[in-house]
């Protein structure tokens, strides 16, 4: 055990530097928060994931963005179990009709202001599941969608360019009000 | 359609002479049909027998057989059909919230009395970044006395999808069933189809097939060595791991263009080829991912504190494992010698003496260590596989046949065997069918589980990883 923790404070860190991202890329996956209005909100987001009927593949990524490599809490975003905890609803999946009731009541249960990513393909437009008998559609037929990540599923490295242009916008604005 | 056959291999379940592979409902317009998989111990082939549900009845598997339970509760939600003599019939997908939902809301779980037993109510949304599942925990102080899993909330009704699809289109779907196996799903549905077909696949084609297969295995047993670790409260070597893990998917992404190698292996061969680059890329990195993979292993079993929880937790009896026919590092870690690359061989395993490792004491530790024997083992088919590349073409036309055809394949992925089951006619699917190990990992949790202390459950519960989606469908 020794020689790997010494090990690893002398190789020097493998988390990779931030993605640069541009104005028009910023404007463009944040196309859908018009409803941002100028108050200062912290550099700071709990986000509480909830997969409403993925194929668990976007989980997958979801979960790499906690690897040593990407390293999501260096941004002030944190992975958190209670939607009490929680800023930010990341919802995978292309709805299903027996998961409409749960991802509901979570929503519910986080205190405003708060924000929802539609994350990956299905979310963002019902996907493949878009015509299927059992599944609702797109996030946005449940929920108020501020933040599309599309991608089946979508790297890690784009999951991270969406959530920091979230952080990144509300550092300047935040809700309006109705939802807070 | 032949009933006499059905109730032969039905009693033969009964006898353990035979290992069910699934059982599955079709519905033409008023006519409903059940269709029965089997494979005889040691025998190479899969059986399939199909018979007619008239008046939407049909006569129970499950009554002599407990996992063709829960496939029975969906063949009755799904297809309307009656299972005689089943001994659960409750709704198992329909929880009462689709436009046509036959069930109600209300759900009856199975009761566990005693003094002093309460329940705990778990999920659908759990506190990780995981798949929905409900959980209901019998429990007298720590113990766990009963356990009852109830899935189906991420049922996207995929195979209603897949029928009628032109045969790519519903490749695109079977790579959806279940993320984490994506290669093995099409894996498995592409060799269905080709059964269905006649059609023989490129040399080049079969090993790329391989080499991505190998790959999720890798993946993916990195990944859950780690997820384990962590649940036993030793975060460090997940760390680790999920960097191992990180390299591979970078390594699958450099050579092939995808981290998880989605929609590549397709009817007829795989639609991305290996350049020298790609295959020096593996052949240097595999190596490197593998021996530090060798110093956590080291840390694994040196560490006395993580050795006390995993060993001896959530032995799973290997009769039960036997029973319910749990493939994949479950059952293997239960004494179950059974895997479809040596034991039902396909290309390109067919010239690869594979090894299986087996473990009998049945523990979460067992179910580590089957995965660590099977990275070491998929690295080294990698490597073989990559020295012997054969040079031919990728992929072949599917022919342009008019007359109905079936095929079915059994592919190992990495949690256990997956059965693919296709009915093909002009290009497109008439039926499909396709069986995630998992069906038989979700009863063998409930068993396993059984008095454990419930704070052992995320830890015994990460080492089945179950699939919920590869269920739901
Ligand atoms: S977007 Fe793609 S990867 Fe994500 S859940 Fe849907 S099918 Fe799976």
């Amino acid at each position: 055990m020794r020689k790997t923790l010494i090990e690893s404070l002398f190789r020097g860190k493998l988390t990779e530097p931030a993605p640069h991202l541009s104005d028009e890329e910023k404007s463009a996956l944040i196309g859908t928060m018009n409803r941002l209005a100028q108050r200062r909100f912290g550099r700071s987001l709990a986000i509480r994931h909830v997969d409403a009927g993925s194929c668990n593949a976007c989980e997958l990524e979801i979960v790499a963005l906690n690897n040593a490599l990407y390293d999501l809490e260096r941004f002030g975003l944190k992975i958190v179990a209670s939607p009490r905890h929680a800023d930010v609803l990341m919802v995978t999946g292309s709805l299903t009709h027996n998961m409409g009731a749960a991802l509901r009541l979570t929503y519910d249960a986080m205190p405003p202001p708060k924000w929802v990513v539609a994350t990956g393909d299905c979310a963002c437009t019902g996907g493949l599941f878009a015509q299927s008998p059992v599944c609702i559609g797109a996030l946005g037929q449940l929920l108020p969608v501020d933040l599309h990540i599309p991608g089946c599923p979508p790297h890690p490295a784009m999951l991270l360019r969406g959530l920091i242009t979230l952080i990144s916008c509300l550092g300047d604005v935040a809700h309006e009000s109705g939802r807070d | 359609m032949n009933s006499a056959r059905w109730e032969d291999v039905t009693t033969n379940l009964a006898d353990h002479a035979t290992t069910f592979i699934a059982v599955w409902g079709e519905r033409n317009d008023e006519s409903g049909a059940v269709n029965l998989a089997v494979r005889r111990k040691g025998e190479r082939s899969i059986e399939i027998v199909s018979r007619s549900a008239p008046d939407s009845h049909y006569p129970s598997v499950g009554r002599h057989h407990p996992s063709a339970i829960l496939m029975e509760r969906v063949i009755q939600d799904v297809h309307g059909l009656v299972a005689d003599g089943l001994p659960d019939t409750r709704p198992w997908l329909d929880h009462g919230f689709w436009p046509h939902s036959r069930a109600g809301t209300s759900y009856n779980f199975k009761p566990a009395f005693g003094p002093g037993v309460h329940q705990i109510p778990v999920g659908p949304v759990h506190a990780g970044t995981i798949e929905p599942g409900h959980f209901r925990f019998s429990v007298n102080g720590e113990i766990i006395i009963r356990l009852e899993a109830r899935l189906g909330y991420v049922h996207r009704d995929v195979l209603g999808l897949m029928r009628g699809k032109a045969i790519d289109d519903a490749a695109t779907l079977v790579g959806r069933v279940s993320g984490d196996s994506t290669v093995a799903y099409a894996f498995a549905f592409a060799r269905a189809v080709e059964q269905a077909l006649d059609l023989a696949v490129p040399a080049r084609a079969s090993a790329l097939r391989g080499i991505m297969a190998e790959l999720e295995r890798l993946a993916n047993h990195l990944g859950d060595f780690g997820a384990i670790c962590n649940d036993s409260g030793f975060a460090l070597l997940n760390i680790h791991a999920a960097v191992l893990r990180e390299r591979i998917l970078r390594l699958a992404a450099l050579v092939f263009g995808h981290r998880l190698m989605m929609d590549f292996i397709v009817p007829g061969g795989v639609l991305r080829d290996l350049n020298e680059e790609g295959a020096t890329a593996l052949k240097s990195g595999l190596p490197s991912v593998l021996a530090a993979f060798g110093r956590l292993v080291d840390l694994y079993e040196k560490t006395a504190s993580l050795q006390d929880r995993v060993v001896g937790t959530g032995r799973l009896d290997p009769a039960v494992a036997n029973l319910l026919g749990c493939g994949g590092y479950v059952g293997r870690a239960a004494g179950q010698d059974f895997d479809a690359r040596r034991d039902m061989p396909y290309a390109p395993y067919d010239g690869i003496a594979v090894r299986v490792p087996v473990f009998n004491s049945a523990d979460v530790d067992a179910r580590v260590r089957v995965r660590i024997a099977e990275i070491h083992e998929s690295v080294r088919i990698l490597l073989s596989l990559l020295g012997t590349m054969p040079k031919s073409s990728i992929r072949v036309a599917l022919p342009n046949d008019l007359t109905a055809r079936s095929g079915s394949a059994l592919v190992e992925g990495f949690r256990g065997d997956i059965f693919a089951f296709v009915r093909v006619c002009g290009g497109r699917l008439s039926d499909a069918f396709v069986r995630d190990p998992s069906w038989f990992l979700w009863p063998a949790l409930e068993a396993a589980i059984e008095g454990n202390i419930v704070a052992d459950f995320p830890l015994c519960n990460k080492s089945f990883n179950a699939a919920y989606a590869g269920c739901d469908l």
